[in-house]
């Protein structure tokens, strides 16, 4: 790297992000109706487990086939499946709480004979904050894929339910995921 | 499959500001206090959503001819390239901007600053880079305004801008913000920055040659988002 091209520097998205960043179907990675379509449900909270309503959560993940739509994803062209579109893109305007409607992804190979247990990565932005932070959605109904995910076992076992969304017991396609910025309950956050 | 052949993002360190800066009074409650765990680039990490035309409408990239009438303002054309660190054109991809109007208000319910409204002018814009990773905005000059988190306390005029690149590592908001500006010495965010050299490229440059004459003032602004190695590594698996 050269002077010439250094990196831009991260700022906050401020607190009127939302006149740009607020896609009417941007939570939706895949249509409401599309077959095994689940929820992801739930709330963005600061160190003082107050609710934030001036976040964004973004979502990115494979297919339900642990594929990538994408050029360096060299394991063979295969289109994804109709309608599924691997990022979305919730507001927290509601008082904090978000909804993400997707498919759950396949597990993907992690290399050197490792997979990765089925995830979704996610980049959490909010006034207050001076860059994004990264976690990942896991799934509780992934046991044994979850038990031998490389990423989950390198977080301390008392910290790693943070990274796990609960199915909910009233409707098993909807899982819960709670995010703490900060204090008791902080989410596992990474630096990639 | 055969074998995998994936970039990795190098992390590089002492450009983006600290979750924490007391100056920024917001970053009190959120920043994570917990170490950072590393997460290996992997798929997932390597890979993007690569957002199309779809995402950007044809008066999108001109915000001066959104609405019946024209905005209030110094007219503006803000250019520039989208690169990565090694220098690379990042073409076809979508930046997002948004802004206040010329007088520092936001068409946005919670700013309750008691500036005029323009009913000319939204403040959002969308465009994608072209082939050769070339970008061009047309706007007014966003003007500044007070924000309460210190004594006397005002915003830099600037345009918030996020990126996507190819890659989820490569995931950019950031800010623009005009050569010269006197409120500098007093705004954390700007100075939140701790690297000068770093902190000076979210300012843009006047451009008098490409200024057009009898209509809009012409400023540059060039961003950088994380590159891949020089080198990609190989996986090779037996399977196949």
């Amino acid at each position: 790297m050269t002077e010439d091209f250094g990196l831009t520097p991260s700022q906050t998205v401020g607190p009127f992000l939302h006149i740009a960043l607020t896609w009417e179907d941007g939570n939706l990675v895949v249509p409401r109706d599309f077959p095994d379509a689940i929820r992801i449900v739930g709330t963005l909270y600061d160190g003082a487990e107050s609710q934030i309503p001036d976040g964004l959560i973004e979502t990115w993940q494979a297919d339900p086939e642990g594929r990538f739509d994408h050029p360096d994803d060299l394991r063979g062209e295969k289109e994804p499946p109709e309608g599924f579109i691997a990022f979305g893109r919730a507001t927290t305007l509601d008082g904090g709480h978000f909804e993400i409607v997707t498919a759950k992804p396949g597990p993907l190979p992690a290399g050197g004979g490792e997979i990765e247990a089925p995830h979704l990565n996610v980049s959490v932005f909010a006034r207050g904050m001076l860059d994004r932070v990264v976690t990942r959605i896991y799934f509780s109904d992934e046991p044994e894929a979850n038990a031998v995910d490389p990423v989950l076992n390198s977080v301390d076992p008392e910290r790693r339910s943070r990274l796990i969304a609960e199915a909910s017991a009233k409707d098993p396609a909807t899982y819960l995921f709670d995010i703490y910025l900060q204090g008791e309950h902080e989410s596992v956050f990474f630096e990639l | 499959m055969s074998e995998l052949l994936v970039p990795h993002y190098p992390q590089i360190t002492g450009v983006h500001p600290p979750m924490d800066f007391p100056d920024y009074r917001s970053t009190a409650l959120r920043h994570p206090t917990q170490p950072l765990q590393v997460l290996p680039q992997r798929l997932t990490e390597i890979t993007g959503p690569l957002l199309g035309e779809s995402r950007v409408g044809p008066t999108d990239h001109d915000l001066t001819v959104q609405h019946d009438g024209e905005p209030f303002g110094q007219r503006i054309i803000v250019r520039g390239r989208v690169l990565d660190t090694r220098g690379t054109p990042i073409p076809h991809t979508l930046i997002e901007i948004w802004q206040a109007n010329a007088s520092g208000r936001y068409r946005h319910i919670g700013d309750n600053w008691p500036a005029p409204l323009d009913p000319n002018f939204t403040g959002v814009g969308r465009t994608m880079t072209d082939a050769q990773g070339n970008y061009e905005f047309l706007t007014v000059k966003p003007g500044a305004y007070p924000w309460k988190n210190h004594d006397n306390a005002w915003r830099p005029a600037h345009i918030h801008f996020s990126l996507f690149g190819r890659a989820f590592t490569q995931r950019l908001v950031t800010q623009m913000y005009f050569p010269d500006d006197p409120l500098f010495s007093q705004d954390p965010i700007f100075n939140s920055v701790r690297d000068v050299a770093a902190r000076e490229r979210m300012i843009a440059t006047f451009n008098l040659a490409e200024t057009k004459p009898e209509w809009a003032l012409a400023f540059d602004f060039d961003i950088v988002l994380r590159g891949p190695d020089a080198s990609v590594f190989e996986e090779e698996d037996d399977d196949d």
